[in-house]
């Protein structure tokens, strides 16, 4: 059966929330909990010491416990934040950069690989996998044909490699060192008055034709559209994926794994997940498309 | 430090060539490098031209095959990592971690770069890069500050490349889907951001409209000049406001920080724009060449000659420009 894991929380939400989602989360029936701030070095509700309190309280609660690193590292105190990370030899690290790969790396440490780490072919698959590479997830962008191709080239090569497919909630698409809920308030970044703290799931950007294009979460950008893959749980099962990831959102997020749960048991009918964020669904990238794209199939 | 031009055609590599370039990078006719237009880049024979041109005249050549393959197009990147070899350019520029692996052990004698489409914005991910591939320089991301980059250069185990002028990206290179979100394509699996072919301009009552696969990306009042609906130069709507909620249309210009980047040890600067004409190559190049002269010239006292500036605001997108990230305020 696959497994369900949820993805790093990627909004800025506070501490007692943050605390209170995982301690719900640790009743649900997912498998791997992504845990850490990937997005914006100036969100500090939370320190590490914060991040393994709530990781010893998944593990308790039997769930595999990942800890993921920044996206974008660009300063000395990112690094040491990376390096405290990388220091800790209890849980598995999901490397979101080359800075995480080469500190992972040089440390003999078992990672994983998240969405923005860009793997595009088998190529850099086996060369990872030769540093300790445990498992990987397909870049957002990337859909089932190449998937398909690339867990079969690494089956012909006897290489055991866990995939894992970014399966509900905004797309994470781009990061950068500006940011643009600052912009939208007029300040600037490093006096933000962490103005994501009111945006629990980001800022709508949309054309001035009303349509949804992507959503603002201070330095990142995401799809204005939910992606939504529960439909296809059954041909990636078929196609060999391992693990079906959910991106946390603050409301109705129990729901949502309940459903995703039924589906991969085959017991529900393929019913829509709630969808308690009023936001249309797209799926696009899976079959190749624009990622806006919604198709029913 | 070292001028490096952009070559979309022959003739704009020789009058890169002609005007002071130190090394022109080119691209081969397909979704292999991070500049696929339509008409433009070499096939083997004219890049075999250009190549022979620029040694001639003590020009080096840097290969760019710095898209991402995925398994339909493996062998397509292979080959083109061997073509570049066969005909002896100076170094290649990579991006995929695969394709930089294969080149290490095919080519080991063909110098690599790192593509800024490789998204290494510490010296720890430019050890990883050079530990796994030997690679001898890298291109810095955009993203980065002045004092950002002073921390990198600090420890850099590579020579490091930093763009100088040219069209701005604010995404961190490498890591952006905004573009295949819109459409289907994207720098990293077609080379083409915001591609021409999705692109619709549409005269409306309200205005000049610019669209991207059917998404409106701008909407143009009286004497407002137009420019490409590049999805995050566009004006959007958050809550009720309507702005550039993502960024301006304006090009970078760092002659400004040429003494910093001269101290910092940068190897290179880099002018972005294959998608550009050789007239503007040739005013580009001139002008940057006169600058890293005075600068080398080494009395001390540089200063931006406002000529330089006027001529480049002239040649910039909306007749801007910005240093961009290297300024922290600008975030």
């Amino acid at each position: 059966m696959m497994k369900l894991s949820l993805g790093p929380i990627l909004w800025f939400w506070s501490k007692q929330t943050v605390f209170d989602f995982y301690a719900k989360a640790a009743e649900w029936p997912v498998d791997t909990v992504y845990l850490g701030e990937t997005v914006c070095s100036r969100r500090r509700e939370l320190k590490l010491a914060d991040w393994l309190e709530i990781a010893g309280v998944l593990k308790d609660s039997g769930k595999q416990v990942v800890l993921s690193t920044q996206t974008l590292i660009e300063s000395e105190a990112d690094l040491r934040a990376l390096r405290r990370i990388c220091s800790q030899q209890e849980y598995l690290i999901e490397a979101n950069d080359q800075s995480a790969l080469q500190l992972a790396t040089q440390n003999n440490l078992p990672f994983v690989t998240g969405p923005s780490m860009n793997i595009y072919n088998s190529a850099t698959l086996k060369l990872l996998a030769k540093q300790g590479l445990k498992g990987w997830s397909l870049p957002v962008e990337l859909g089932r044909e190449t998937l398909r191709q690339l867990i079969g080239e690494l089956d012909a090569e006897g290489l055991n490699l866990p995939a894992e497919v970014f399966a509900w909630g905004f797309l994470p698409l781009a990061w950068s060192s500006r940011c643009f809920t600052a912009r939208h308030y007029n300040l600037p970044k490093d006096n933000c008055e962490f103005r994501c703290l009111q945006h629990p799931d980001g800022l709508e950007l949309r054309s001035r034709e009303s349509r949804e294009l992507f959503r603002l979460n201070g330095t990142s950008t995401l799809s204005g559209a939910r992606y939504d893959l529960m439909r296809q749980m059954p041909d990636m099962a078929q196609i060999g994926v391992s693990t079906v990831r959910l991106s946390p959102e603050h409301k109705g997020m129990d729901e949502v794994v309940r459903r995703f749960d039924q589906t991969r048991r085959g017991e529900a009918p393929a019913t829509d997940p709630l969808q308690l964020v009023e936001a249309p669904p797209c799926n696009g990238y899976w079959f190749g498309n624009p990622g806006m794209d919604q198709l029913h199939i | 430090m070292e001028l490096v031009c952009p070559a979309g055609s022959l003739p704009a590599l020789k009058t890169a060539v002609d005007n002071g370039a130190d090394a022109v990078y080119l691209g081969f006719k397909d979704s292999t490098n991070a500049r696929q237009f339509a008409g433009l880049n070499f096939n083997d024979k004219r890049a075999g031209e250009g190549i022979e041109y620029a040694h001639r005249k003590g020009t080096r050549v840097f290969c760019a095959i710095n898209t991402y393959p995925q398994p339909d197009g493996w062998e397509t990147w292979k080959s083109a990592v061997d073509r570049a070899a066969a005909l002896g350019v100076d170094a290649v520029i990579l991006a995929d971690m695969g394709l930089l692996e294969y080149a290490a052990n095919r080519h080991p004698q063909v110098h690599r770069h790192l593509s800024v489409q490789g998204s290494a914005t510490s010296y720890e991910a430019l050890r990883f890069y050079k530990d796994n591939f030997d690679i001898r320089r890298a291109v810095l991301p955009r993203v980065l500050s002045i004092d950002q980059v002073r921390g990198v250069a600090e420890h850099s185990p590579v020579e490091l490349e930093v763009f100088a002028f040219g069209s701005l990206c604010i995404m961190a290179e490498g890591r952006c889907y905004l573009s295949s979100y819109l459409t289907d394509e994207s720098p990293n699996t077609r080379g083409a951001c915001s591609p021409a072919k999705a692109v619709r301009w549409q005269e409306t009552p309200d205005g000049l409209e610019s669209r991207l696969n059917d998404v409106l990306i701008d909407r143009y009042g009286k004497g407002e000049s137009a420019g490409y609906p590049t999805l995050c130069k566009g004006r959007f709507d958050v809550e009720g406001s309507v702005y550039h909620a993502i960024e301006e249309p304006v090009s970078l210009n760092t002659l400004d920080l040429l003494p910093e980047l001269k101290r910092l040890g940068i190897s290179a600067v880099k002018i972005e724009g294959r998608q550009r004409s050789p007239a503007y190559i040739a005013d580009v190049a001139r002008t940057w060449r006169q600058a890293l002269d005075k600068l080398d010239a080494g009395s001390g006292d540089f200063h931006v000659d406002p000529v330089w500036n006027s001529t480049l605001a002239g040649l910039s997108e909306g007749g801007l420009t910005t240093i961009g990230a290297y300024h922290r305020k600008w975030k």
